[in-house]
């Protein structure tokens, strides 16, 4: 599914990402941890296309295509999606509209049917059901007023809807009341098959009691310092990144 | 003719009329070609280079003959325009009517160019209501100079809605005098697309307790257009609400101008003022000027102002982007959301319906 090899990115004169290598088979879930400013957020916006950073070095091939060198919405149209760690206000977009908007253009690119008003919110509906968040958060204006946690939900809508192969959810459990953050895990493993795969980046050991990641890396310094079992990151909880920089 | 107003003038400091000066107009030409009218299923008043044509004109329960102007005070362009003022429509709508909506469109073909000055009157008596949808268009270079006297009576509504999409080359000033009486309001919109240069100057009179004036306007600018829009907004009565959101998105190397006063009298305590002006600039060459000003010699009164140019946030685009909507598509979707603080007031669904219409064909253009 994704094949990070030798990544190395920076911004302006800063190097971030210093040789990341990652593989990610189809159909498994990785975690990543590590300190911060560690480079997490900065590979989840590299792999996702936002301008601003300098790929050196390396590539990043999904389903064998170097992504690096495509456009963000043709990404997402690839199947790549992001929750962002701070997802973005926009005042004056509503959000039934921006899901349509995106499901459709997404589903034109793929050369599907776009879908109507009806279906869409049919769809929307149940999804908004799913994910127990109030039925009003379809009208309101996008992530605008809405609460830490009502906004990684909101993520989580978007994911929900769009199915992607590949998520990245950027700590998508900082924030979370214990409810929602089953809801997010349930949202996580209701997609998970032989065609989806995720990357969570996540500080804590909880999301990945429901999460059961196949495996855990730590990324300290813009490198993979240490991969391992679902345990490592137990194993980190107790011991914390000392000392694994150097690795 | 009346010397037209320099840069010298404080009103007019940020509005160069010497591309219209540079230019001689001759009288206008008898209209020929047959116009496109938009299908909007309301009585239309039909102007064709400045004259009333009675054969795409629909007939208005409440339209009166033509009345001779009067003039107001000092205002330059309003002088020029009752100097060679030809035509106009004048509507009176009786006490407690709902007259409904009418149309009033000025289509103009400038093959050589030419100027007209429309002077139009709406009366709404006490407890009326009236929408006017104005439509200015055309193509070749012409000078659209209009006047419009607008007095809306006790509790009288009257809403003006007007789009301006004259051609490129066109000059369209309009000058909108309103006095408003107590509990009535003129709730006014002017969407900006079109004409080399124009200004929207007006001047609304809050004459008695709780009249209220909404003077909101969006232009949408690229090339090297010059868009104006100048208010002055009076209180003159105490509890008197006034409402301004303005809008400008400023593309290529076009420049937006916003000047908006309001003027609150000693008596007129407990005025409830709000005036936002907002710029885009989609280019590093377009410009913005705005120029809020506050008059106020009553002591217990509440106005707020605010103004802001900036550029399109890239996080918004990006976060766009990363749900598969292509950069053009997430830019427009921005762009009119921005703008949405502007529409929001007009009620009227077949005007927000035109509105809306336009503005999609404005994201072909760019
Ligand atoms: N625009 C920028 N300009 C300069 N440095 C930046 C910029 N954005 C990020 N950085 C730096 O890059 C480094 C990596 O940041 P990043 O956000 O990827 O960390 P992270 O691992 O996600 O951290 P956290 O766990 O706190 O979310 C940090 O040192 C940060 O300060
Ligand atoms: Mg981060």
């Amino acid at each position: 599914m994704l094949e990070i090899k030798n990544l190395h990115a920076r911004i302006g004169d800063a190097e971030i990402l210093k040789g990341v290598t990652l593989t990610i088979p189809n159909g498994e879930i990785h975690a990543i941890m590590g300190p911060n400013g560690a480079g997490k957020s900065t590979l989840s916006y590299v792999l996702s296309g936002r301008e601003g950073y300098e790929v050196t070095e390396g590539e990043a091939l999904f389903n064998g295509e170097n992504i690096l060198e495509m456009e963000p919405e043709d990404r997402a149209a690839a199947g790549l999606f992001l929750a962002f760690q701070y997802p973005v206000e926009l005042p004056g977009v509503g959000n039934a509209n921006f899901l349509r908007t995106s499901l459709n253009a997404i589903r034109r690119k793929r050369g599907e049917d776009e879908l109507d008003a009806v279906a869409f919110l049919k769809l929307a509906r149940a999804a908004v059901k799913q994910l127990a968040m109030k039925e009003d958060f379809l009208k309101r204006n996008v992530n605008v007023g809405f609460s830490g946690g009502e906004k990684k939900r909101n993520e989580m809508l978007q994911m929900a809807i769009l199915k992607p192969h590949l998520a990245i959810l950027d700590e998508t459990d900082s924030g979370l009341d214990i409810d929602a953050l089953k809801i997010v895990a349930e949202g996580v493993n209701t997609l998970r098959d032989e065609t989806f795969s995720a990357l969570v980046i996540t500080h804590y050991q909880r999301l990945l009691d429901y999460i059961v990641p196949d495996m855990v890396h730590v990324l300290a310094g813009g490198k993979i310092v240490r991969s391992g079992p679902a345990s490592l990151a137990l194993e980190l909880e107790a011991s914390g990144y000392a000392g694994l920089e150097a690795a | 003719m009346n010397a037209l107003p320099t840069r010298k003038l404080e009103a007019w400091r940020y509005t160069d009329l010497r591309p219209l000066s540079a230019l001689s107009f001759g009288a206008p030409p008898v209209a020929v070609a047959v116009p496109d009218l938009p299908e909007l299923p309301f009585p239309r008043f039909v102007f064709l280079n400045g004259t009333l044509n009675p054969t795409l004109s629909t007939g208005f329960a409440y339209a009166k003959p033509f009345a001779a102007p009067p003039t107001f005070g000092s205002q330059p362009m309003a002088a020029i325009n009752a100097e060679h003022v030809g035509g106009g429509i004048n509507i009176e709508i009786p006490v407690g009517q709902d007259a409904g909506e009418a149309l009033l469109v000025s289509q103009a073909d400038g093959v050589t160019p030419f100027a007209y000055h429309p002077r139009h009157r709406v009366t709404l008596g006490q407890g009326a209501k009236f929408t006017l949808i104005e439509i200015d268009e055309g193509a070749g270079t012409y000078w659209q100079n209009a006047v419009f006297e607008i007095e809306v009576a006790e509790g009288a509504v009257f809403q003006h809605f007007r789009l301006q999409r004259e051609s490129m080359e066109a000059f369209n000033t309009i000058f909108i005098h309103a006095d408003i009486a107590a509990g009535a309001s003129y709730e006014h919109f002017t969407l900006t697309l079109g004409a080399k240069l124009s200004r929207t100057e007006i001047e609304a009179n809050l004459l008695g307790q709780n009249a209220l004036a909404h003077l909101n306007a969006a232009q949408l600018l690229g090339g090297t257009q010059h868009g104006d829009f100048t208010t002055i907004i009076r209180h003159k009565a105490p509890n008197c609400p006034s409402r301004q959101t303005v809008k400008s998105v400023l593309a290529g190397r076009a420049r937006g101008v916003f000047q908006g006063k309001i003027e609150v009298d000693q008596i007129a305590q407990k005025t409830d003022g709000y005036q936002m002006s907002q710029a885009l600039l989609l280019s590093p060459d377009a410009e913005m000027d705005i120029k809020p000003e506050l008059q106020i010699f009553a002591d217990d009164v509440k106005c707020s102002h605010g103004a802001t140019i900036g550029a399109l946030d890239e996080e918004q685009v990006f976060y766009l982007r990363s749900r598969g909507i292509p950069e053009a598509d997430a830019r427009q979707i921005l762009i009119r959301a921005f703008l949405e603080e502007a529409l929001e007031p007009v009620t009227h669904d077949a005007s927000k319906a035109l509105f809306e219409e336009v503005l999609e064909s404005w994201w072909g253009r760019q």
